[in-house]
């Protein structure tokens, strides 16, 4: 069997040393009446061949971007990584090491990690950022624990046009927290500031996304400030590949900076592991969850970095922790890292420009009604289409386009609603041919 | 850094480790020998805000170290007067002095006669044997 | 040795993005848009290459050398795992494709979900828990709904602990809203049932255990620890940190629990990337399956499908229907096993029990039984009469090229060092391990000094970790950069002190 390392003439040697006859015997501490008596029903072992074969049919079934032209996106997004991230991933240095507990052997993963840190920071403007959270949903929750703690009241609320699944999420871990929670609903594709500062008195938190789910624009620096006027905290959930372009909610009063940071880094994978992050003023820091890591010098005085404040977490503060993650994200964080590195600022703002100009030719060239029309969108909008979304997909999909996503999923009204996303790899002849898919 | 051990006469103990020296209707607080020995090396205190009440046995405040953080305990029940705020800048100040500049609030007692129930020094340090 | 924003040099970059011609600009309104570029580095492809490849040969992965963290099982991660999930297939799926383009993805996932459930002898299996700290979150929330359901959710507020556990099973229980019950674990290493008993009545909710526990032990009650809960109307949760003790061997359904989570990143060999990703899939009995989150993967005849119609669900834990990626890494890994995954858990409580027998001189040894996969030593001995610690022990080690073992856990052990090998190691390496702590043991007799001083050959000392918590400075401060070394640095372009 492949992965074996001992030798039956090793395991008599071994068996001798221990002082038993039998392999059977180490388990003698497990009582008759929990013992499986029986194989597990599983198949033959496979050998590595046989596995890629098995491997291989399956991927087959499936029908990745890439085998069609796909306009898919709805919180994750089918941007270009670069080849150095897998090149560096891939090193047995950074993906089969563990969390660094003893930072003399984990200079290399720590370093990382406080770069990392600091890229989050100075994407979002933010004076503290963790080392990864699991996604962009439960960094939300993450910002709810964190709001209620600080400021002692026990209500969030949640924009209509945050992500779905992101509130869904916070609903989720709400009874947990003791949590109420409050919806705002969207007007035209936004927010409205008073109405969220009237659904804000008395809240913890407020939590809006920039670009929302729609691809608009929100009112960012007028929603903060309609928050921050009603003592809750601004929690802005973010694009990272929008942050060359769009202002840093650390700039406009935000307290916390969420987001999924997919985008810049990681491929779509079904839907993971991807990372969340997190960051936020430093007032905050001893309430961030999370691995923090920190700079210090060691006792030659040389640079180096350790994991820090870590009695804010579960293996010190156990039942006090400000949360129970431990592992978190960090490959993918390293992915992130890398993949903004390589755009640098002049290439994320290029990024973020081309998306949004490449959204906007494709309205044009769609020429159907976009939903909100008086908004100003990044790279995603809704359109109708006339009929419903399910069908014009299942049409589009026939010949190679995937057009988007049914907005009717999660919003009422919306059947005929398709949100239309468009990255720095659709082409100008793609966007053609999506134009034709849906003309059809 | 860290002071020598020693556990005063002129003041009187908690068995969680905590101290208070009365002084009049008021008290300052603190935390002992042993505690601080036992978290190490202090790099923050968490104190509670001038004003706040305080209750005999419960915990009004925390300190940390790099491997622990702890809840300070109250010995005896009053109004919170004053924050060390040297310690508060300096936690560090707590292992180098901990009955002297380490003191960590000062309150106005409610009800003095809680004052009987503290150790001494010496049966403190037989609290401390037991451990 | 630099950080990479000091390597920046303005003007340089790696990236082009390519613009069609003639393609309208577009820009977001004034007030919305970005002032100040983020300073991210600018910087060569190349430079950016040798600077993440210089980080990695100042780390050390289970490729690098003997990494036996306690209850993390540092197990081979295999690279034909790594081929599987990066073809395109699986890699380039949008996890919001229609069913019909998504098929294998979803097959594969049902087979995961049916082999986990036949691993822990449950019923039914969610993948969505992002880690195994989020899989015991998820079965709290289960164990809430499931009372609430039957009206005795305000009733039962307390969930037991027992005293060894890992932290994350306290810091779970408070962020599900419970309150925490601890129970001691008496001299066998046992949880003290007296003190079961005591503390279990129609106010608990349940129990979180993992069996072995951190100690390496395997609970000799477990039968009546079940039927205490059970009696009293409580749920059993296993925390599955330590399955790779018994699978095939003995399975928590069959030892009396009703949830587990169980973690692809130890016992399945998803790799542990510096720190994650993980995943922490949760199998349930069939009355709790109503519960689990949305969406359900099921099978539907020879297709696949998603479930969302589940009303009693306790909801979303995280996006999508988990890290995809994991799945088929831990999958393929359970593949090459078989049913032969009993050898996995049988070379691993074999090594672990000859690494005990050649290491119990030297150290103390706590609880003094056959263990599991993992086992508990405490260098009492040598604080008592060398003044060296654990600490020490675990600096020392690096010098030998091992990675330590997890020290200061379980906290019933003073001076601990937690220690285990898994299955994929020869006993060479187990012998040179054993050696080295053998040798440490004799150098704090005969040279305390060298074991202080350690470790000698890393790119760093030993480092000031009260420094880092006072002062926290956490992201790299391009307005001042508050250089913490000794010397200070002249500007951002000289290479840190002493070359490193």
């Amino acid at each position: 069997m492949t992965y074996v390392c001992l030798t039956d003439a090793d395991r008599e040697e071994m068996l001798a040393t221990i002082g038993v006859s039998s392999v059977e015997e180490l388990f003698r501490d497990i009582p008759e009446g929990v013992r499986l008596k029986r194989e597990l029903d599983l198949d033959d072992p496979l050998s590595e061949l046989e596995i890629v074969q098995r491997l291989e049919r399956l991927a087959a079934r499936n029908v990745p971007a890439g085998e069609e032209i796909s306009f898919l996106g709805a919180g994750v997004y089918d941007h270009y990584v670069p080849a150095i991230v897998d090149a560096i991933l891939e090193r047995g240095e950074f993906l089969t090491a563990y969390t660094p507990y003893q930072p003399e052997l984990s200079q290399g993963v720590l370093q990382a990690l406080f770069e990392y840190q600091t890229v989050i920071c100075e994407l979002t403007g933010m004076d503290v950022s963790n080392a990864s959270g699991y996604d962009g949903t439960t960094v939300a929750a993450d910002a709810c624990y964190i709001a209620k703690h600080a400021t002692g009241r026990s209500k969030v609320v949640l924009a209509e046009s945050l992500n779905p699944q992101v509130r869904q999420v916070v609903r989720t871990y709400a009874p947990g927290f003791g949590l109420e929670v409050v919806d705002v609903p969207h007007r035209e594709g936004v927010t409205d500031p008073e109405e969220l500062r009237a659904a804000a008195e008395g809240a913890a938190a407020v939590i809006f996304q920039q670009p929302n789910f729609f691809g608009c624009l929100e009112p960012a620096p007028e929603l903060a400030a309609a928050a921050n006027d009603a003592g809750a905290l601004p929690v802005a959930h973010v694009d990272p590949v929008s942050l060359g372009v769009l202002e840093a909610p650390g700039a406009y009063g935000c307290a916390i900076a969420i987001g999924e940071g997919q985008g810049a880094g990681n491929p779509l994978a079904f839907g993971g592991p991807h990372y969340g992050f997190i960051a936020a003023r430093e007032e905050f820091t001893r309430r961030m969850p999370g691995r923090i890591v920190g700079e210090t010098t060691d006792v030659d005085g040389n640079r180096g970095y350790v994991l820090t404040l870590q009695t804010r977490e579960q293996h010190i503060r156990r039942e006090k922790a400000t949360s129970n993650i431990t592992t978190n994200q960090t490959l993918l964080a390293l992915g992130g890292l890398i993949h903004l590195c390589w755009l640098g600022p002049q290439g994320l703002r290029e990024l973020g420009e081309t998306c949004m100009s490449l959204a906007e030719h494709t309205k044009d060239r769609l020429g159907l009604q976009p939903v909100f029309p008086e908004r100003t969108t990044f790279k995603e909008f809704a359109v109708r289409i006339g009929r419903p979304a399910v069908e014009a997909i299942r049409a589009a999909r026939t010949r190679g386009v995937h057009p988007g996503y049914p907005l009717g999923r999660d919003y009422e009204g919306m059947d005929d609603v398709l949100l239309v996303a468009v990255t720095e790899k659709r082409t100008l002849d793609e966007i053609e041919a999506l134009a034709g898919a849906l003309a059809a | 850094m860290a002071a020598e051990e020693s556990y005063p006469d002129d003041i009187r103990y908690h068995r969680e480790h905590d101290w208070a020296r009365i002084e009049g209707d008021e008290a300052v607080l603190g935390i002992t020998w042993y505690a601080q020995d036992a978290l190490g090396e202090l790099v923050h205190y968490e104190p509670p805000e001038q004003g706040a009440t305080v209750s005999r046995g419960t915990p009004y405040g925390e300190v940390e170290s790099v491997k622990a953080v702890s809840d300070v305990i109250a010995p005896i029940s009053g109004e919170v007067l004053e924050v060390n705020k040297a310690v508060v800048d300096a936690p560090e100040t707590v292992n180098e002095d901990p009955y002297g500049n380490g003191w960590l609030i000062r309150i106005r007692l409610s009800d003095p006669a809680e004052a009987e129930q503290l150790l001494d020094a010496a049966a403190y340090r037989e609290v401390l044997a037991e451990q | 040795m630099k950080l990479i924003f000091e390597r920046s040099r303005e003007g340089r970059r790696a990236a082009t993005v390519p613009r069609p011609d003639g393609l309208a600009r577009a820009e977001a309104p004034q007030e919305l848009r970005r002032r100040r570029p983020p300073r991210l580095p600018e910087i060569p492809e190349n430079e950016i290459v040798r600077h993440f490849t210089k980080l990695t040969t100042r780390n050390f992965g289970i490729d690098t050398g003997f990494y036996p963290l306690g209850s993390c099982t540092m197990k081979y991660n295999p690279r034909v795992n790594e081929r599987v999930a990066a073809l395109p297939g699986f890699r380039d799926l949008h996890p919001l494709q229609d069913e019909e383009g998504s098929q294998g993805a979803l097959e594969l996932m049902v087979e995961l979900q049916e082999i986990l459930a036949e691993v822990t002898g449950l019923d039914a299996v969610s993948l969505q828990p992002a880690a195994g700290s989020q899989g015991e979150l998820t079965g709290l929330m289960l164990m809430r709904a499931y009372f609430a359901d039957r009206g005795e959710g305000d009733r039962r507020r307390k969930i037991v602990v027992a005293d060894t556990a890992h932290g994350t099973n306290p810091a779970s229980v408070t962020m599900a809203g419970y309150e925490l019950v601890k129970v001691d674990t008496d001299k066998r290493g046992n949880i003290d049932l007296d003190d079961l008993r005591a503390k279990v009545d129609d106010e608990t909710a349940g129990l979180m255990l993992t069996n072995p526990s951190t100690l390496g032990l395997f609970d000799e009650h477990i039968e009546e620890i079940a039927r205490i809960f059970h009696e009293s109307g409580g749920l059993l949760y296993y925390d599955g940190a330590n399955l790779n003790a018994v699978c095939g061997i003995s399975r928590p359904g069959d030892m009396g629990f009703d949830i587990v989570h169980i973690n692809l990143h130890k016992t399945f060999s998803q790799p542990h990337g510096g720190g994650g990703p993980g995943g922490g899939p949760i199998a349930v009995r069939r009355r709790l399956e109503p519960y689990l989150p949305v969406p359900a993967v099921v099978r539907d005849g020879r297709r696949y499908r998603l479930e969302f119609d589940r009303p009693k669900s306790i909801g979303k834990v995280r996006a999508f229907t988990g890290p995809f990626g994991v799945f088929v890494r831990s999958y393929a890994f359970i593949l090459a096993w078989g049913r032969e995954l009993k050898t996995m858990s049988e070379d691993a409580v074999l090594n672990a029990n000859y690494l005990l027998a050649r290491l119990r001189d030297a150290y103390e040894l706590p609880y003094d039984r056959l263990c599991m996969h993992e086992f508990v030593l405490s260098a009492r001995n040598l604080k008592r009469e060398h003044g060296i610690t654990a600490l020490d022990v675990a600096k020392r080690l690096m010098d030998y090229d091992f990675h330590p073992p997890t020290i200061y856990f379980p906290l019933v052990v003073p001076e601990a060092l937690m220690i285990e090998p898994t299955e994929t190691e020869t006993k060479e390496t187990l012998d040179e391990f054993a050696d080295a702590m053998t040798a440490i043991a004799r150098e704090a007799a005969e040279d305390p000094d060298v074991i202080k001083s350690a470790p000698h050959n890393r790119p760093v000392k030993r480092l000031d970790e009260v420094k880092a918590a006072k002062r926290a400075v956490v992201r790299y401060r391009f307005e001042d950069h508050p250089d913490l070394a000794a010397e200070p640095t002249a500007s951002a372009a000289t290479e840190a002190p002493k070359g490193v």
